[in-house]
């Protein structure tokens, strides 16, 4: 048994059975020696960190990581926890999971906790000059502590790393000859407010250096003092293309925590619509992409078609492009009676579109040569980076978790997934245009068999989750979405944690960017398509 | 066939009577040069209705349409606004270079403007080597853009101004030597001599294979050199925002933008000439009296007639592409079209030496 072996192996393991997944807890000195074995043991192979979550227990800090093998497909939590609230610190996994490099910086932003070991130990989404650790449960959070701020916050050329006997190592993140173009915040290929900081020689990018926290909104910190119902909203303006999508996951979390069992319609609801989000946000994907590239017609092709997509969903919801659709136990109105006839409609209306989509753009000489070899990601890295979804697929890794963990009614739909090996820029525009067919497919399987029911279950209007900690993930338009709940049965989350889509694909820029042009950095972002509030959070 | 020398040099005679010869001699040149001016501005204020009509539809769009009867007048008012916005001083540039680049780019357009033969005797600049200055001002505007990326003190609008200056360095060398194919066929550097060689057909007809392979080329080479899309890098606005011209404001930015819709015009004015005829109405000999019903539509609008169609074909080009990148833009010209080119202009040798043309 797995149990069994992690103990025998570093015998101060904890190990706690809270539903599906059982939790290793070990203190903060055997932490790296269980990670190196959960990765590298035969029988482990933990190679994908799906989640890194930073936690406050009163009266220790520490993170708990949501480890996953891609082969074996076995899941489990590890938790490490430190009592020194002056000055703690844990050691660094930031060389065994790549994708840990972004998120060990954002607990040191939420928590302070620094990480002996990591490179790069910056504040990733406040200000360099805010007080205090927001998300610690001690946080003072009156206006006196961190009043608005009028003047610009000037980015450090330097960096810290602190060793593992808490000396501060200094580092400066580019030479003094280096040619350094800030490329965002306010820039039309980041889509929204990003920003990377990028040292030219001549057109050739040497580094990366990536600034997120433009849109930070502390979303994790606001759940923590709402209830379930009122914190539904702030999932949908996370990715705002997949709202739906994301909503579906936090639903899905709170119901499984409750043992709630919806109707078998919600099921088949809540699946149209995440299709309906998915065509929208790949329609928008392939349109702003070619815009990147310079093909400003084509851009208003896709938005031509993906209005028709907002119009269904709008018809029902009343939003277009953040719906406010589900709700726990089911969803908030029954659909449109016009609902089923306008999706049928839409079926037959887009296929010749995309066939003009290939001879507009995918088939263009200018566009092949720009993404053919471009950004090449391989699919180790893919898992290390955590780059799930279109883009993870696009380098061979089978990450969809529609097949993966069917959810909703995807158990009954038959569906490709769409799995390309090259990883270049050419093979993630690919997987977004098939998958756009695809979720044709399961539009038309599921379009015509809506079983007849309520649209909803009566809930409590107080609603507690049990003590426990729940983990739920579904497929968002661009990688597995999924939502981290801790609750010590009271009517707010203790902790909440989204994982972010859109996060690794931005912590992954810097590594594929690395001795390309710079035009080949606009077209690396537009495939890796990121939306930057699901980054920012 | 009317003939437009026959008002100019009546206009000449009226001041050479009236004023002594010097004095009439700089009132003309003020007339021109207003005339010039003047029809600059008309046509880039066309050109630019016209694009944002084509681009609409080809975008399935409508355009403007709501100043003036079909938006008419949306450009005029675009104009206005553009000529009553402040020009924005910014901080750390080298003032005099900022403020110089806009005029040297506006100077070379016009220069080159005036070399086009609009019509039969309407013509400025004509002399024996026309086509050679025509290529050798239209040169300059480079050192405008350049100077303006280098005074900016903008880190995109370099990047933009380098690329700029790479790419219309390199695009000279094919629109220079598909000019000198045609040349070669028809033996002379000056423009109404060019033109006149075109009365029993158009050279594109006349040279065929060589002097298609040049038009071809010539249109590629063009729409490089206009720094249009597909070949938009110096001012990629997913990449650099507005490379070269980021920081102009006003009237500064408007020069730029005049600029490129009357390089544009230039660069479909000189593929006209040299390719279509000028504004030479189609002959074919032989048919006396199709060449005689051909006769009867105004050499004007022959000229303008071809140029809006090379003008179509360009922004055709401009609203269907994705953009190149530079190292793929220099490739480009470097290992394709300019062996083509060189080859071209041996194949056109050939076929004038051993009279294969028609």
């Amino acid at each position: 048994m797995l149990k069994d072996k992690i103990v025998a192996k570093i015998p101060g393991t904890r190990v706690v059975e809270n539903g599906t997944i059982p939790t290793f807890a070990v203190a903060p000195g055997d932490y790296r020696a269980l990670a190196l074995f959960l990765r590298d043991d035969a029988e482990m192979l933990f190679d994908f960190m799906a989640c890194m979550t930073g936690v406050d227990r009163g009266d220790a800090l520490g993170v708990v990581l949501l480890l996953e093998s891609t082969t074996l497909g076995h899941r489990a939590y590890v938790e490490t926890m430190t009592t020194d609230r002056e000055r703690p610190a844990l050691p660094t996994v930031s060389d065994l999971w790549e994708t840990a490099n972004l998120n060990e910086r954002e607990v040191y932003d939420y928590f302070g906790i620094r990480f002996s070991g990591h490179p790069d130990t910056r504040r990733l989404f406040l200000r360099n000059d805010w007080v205090g650790y927001p998300l610690r449960k001690d946080y003072n959070a009156s206006e006196a502590t961190n009043p608005a701020r009028l003047e610009s916050d000037e980015s450090p050329d330097e960096t810290v790393s602190y060793r593992e006997d808490g000396e501060k190592e200094t580092r400066s993140l580019f030479d003094d000859d280096e040619y350094v173009v800030n490329i965002g915040p306010q820039h039309p290929a980041t889509h929204g407010v990003l920003r990377f900081r990028v040292a030219l020689e001549g057109e050739i990018v040497k580094k990366v250096d990536v600034h997120c926290g433009y849109i930070h909104r502390g979303i994790e910190k606001m759940c923590e003092s709402l209830s379930y119902q009122q914190m539904l909203p702030l999932a949908d303006r996370l990715d705002y293309l997949a709202a739906h999508q994301h909503r579906h996951a936090l639903c899905l979390c709170i119901e499984e925590a409750l043992q709630l069992e919806v109707p078998e319609r919600v099921k088949y609801i809540r699946t149209i619509m995440d299709e309906l989000n998915r065509l929208s946000s790949h329609l928008l994907f392939w349109s702003t992409l070619c815009m990147d590239l310079g093909a400003l017609t084509a851009f208003f092709y896709g938005f031509r078609d993906r209005e028709k997509v907002l119009d269904i969903m709008e018809e029902t919801t009343g939003g277009r492009l953040i719906q406010h659709y589900n709700v726990i136990g089911g969803v908030s109105a029954d659909i449109h009676p016009n609902f089923t006839r306008r999706i049928k409609e839409f079926i037959k209306y887009l296929p010749p579109m995309l066939k003009e989509y290939d001879q507009v753009f995918t088939g263009n000489v200018i566009a092949r040569q720009r993404m053919e070899g471009i950004g090449v990601l391989s699919r180790e890295d893919a898992i290390s980076f955590g780059v799930t979804g279109p883009s993870g697929r696009a380098s061979g890794w089978a990450c969809d978790v529609r097949k993966r963990r069917p959810y909703g009614v995807y158990d009954k739909v038959d569906f490709n997934e769409i799995v390309y090996t090259g990883g270049d820029s050419f093979h993630r525009y690919m997987v977004r245009v098939k998958e756009i067919a695809e979720s044709l497919r399961i539009l038309e399987q599921l379009v015509d068999n809506i079983p007849a029911g309520d649209f909803a279950v009566k809930t409590k209007p107080v609603i507690k989750l049990p003590e426990g900690r729940y983990f739920k993930s579904v497929e968002g338009s661009r990688g597995e979405f999924g939502v981290y709940i801790e609750s010590r049965g009271e009517k707010t989350p203790y902790r909440l944690k989204f994982r972010s889509t859109s996060f690794p694909l931005v912590s992954v820029v810097p590594h594929l960017a690395r001795g390309s042009k710079i035009a080949d950095l606009i077209a690396i972002g537009g495939t890796l398509d990121y939306i930057v509030p699901d980054v920012d959070r | 066939m009317f003939d437009f020398s026959v008002i100019t040099q009546w206009i000449d005679q009226l001041l050479r009577g009236a004023l002594p010869d010097a004095a009439a001699t700089v009132v003309e040149c003020v007339l021109i040069g207003l005339a010039l001016l003047l029809g600059y501005a008309v046509i880039a204020l066309a050109l630019i209705y016209v694009e944002r009509k084509v681009c609409a539809w080809f975008q399935c769009r409508l355009g403007p349409n709501r100043v003036g009867p079909f938006g008419l007048l949306q450009s005029v008012a675009d104009m206005i606004k553009m000529l009553i916005k402040e020009i924005i001083e910014i901080k750390h540039v080298d003032r005099f270079l900022f403020g110089l680049a806009p005029y040297i780019v506006i100077i070379a357009s016009v220069a080159a403007f005036s070399c086009l033969p609009f019509a039969k005797g309407l013509q400025v600049l004509d002399f024996n080597v026309g086509i050679f200055f025509l290529i050798a001002v239209s040169s300059i505007g480079i050192v405008g853009i350049l100077l303006a990326g280098w005074a900016s003190n903008n880190k995109y609008s370099l990047i933009g101004a380098m690329r700029s200056g790479a790419q219309m360095i390199s695009y000279e060398l094919s629109i220079g030597l598909s000019i000198l194919t045609m040349v070669v066929l028809s033996g002379t550097l000056q423009i109404t001599e060019l033109v006149e060689g075109q009365a029993d057909g158009w050279f594109l007809f006349k040279g065929h294979v060589p002097a298609l392979i040049a038009f071809v080329v010539y249109l590629v080479a063009g729409t490089a050199e206009t720094n249009r899309g597909p070949f938009d890098l110096p001012e990629a606005d997913s990449e650099l925002t507005a490379g070269y011209h980021t920081e102009y404001s006003g009237m500064h930015f408007g020069f730029f933008y005049l600029a490129e819709y009357l390089n544009m015009f230039i660069v479909a004015g000189v593929a006209a000439t040299l390719f279509l005829g000028g504004w030479m109405p189609l002959h074919v000999p032989g048919w006396e009296s199709f060449n005689e019903v051909m006769d009867y539509i105004p050499s004007l609008f022959w000229f303008l007639g071809k140029v809006g169609a090379m003008i179509f074909v360009i922004m055709w080009f401009k609203w269907t592409f994705p953009r190149l990148r530079i190292d793929q833009l220099l490739r480009l010209e470097w290992k394709y079209l300019l062996p083509i080119n060189l080859l071209n202009l041996l194949l056109m040798v050939i076929v004038v030496v051993y009279k294969l043309h028609f």
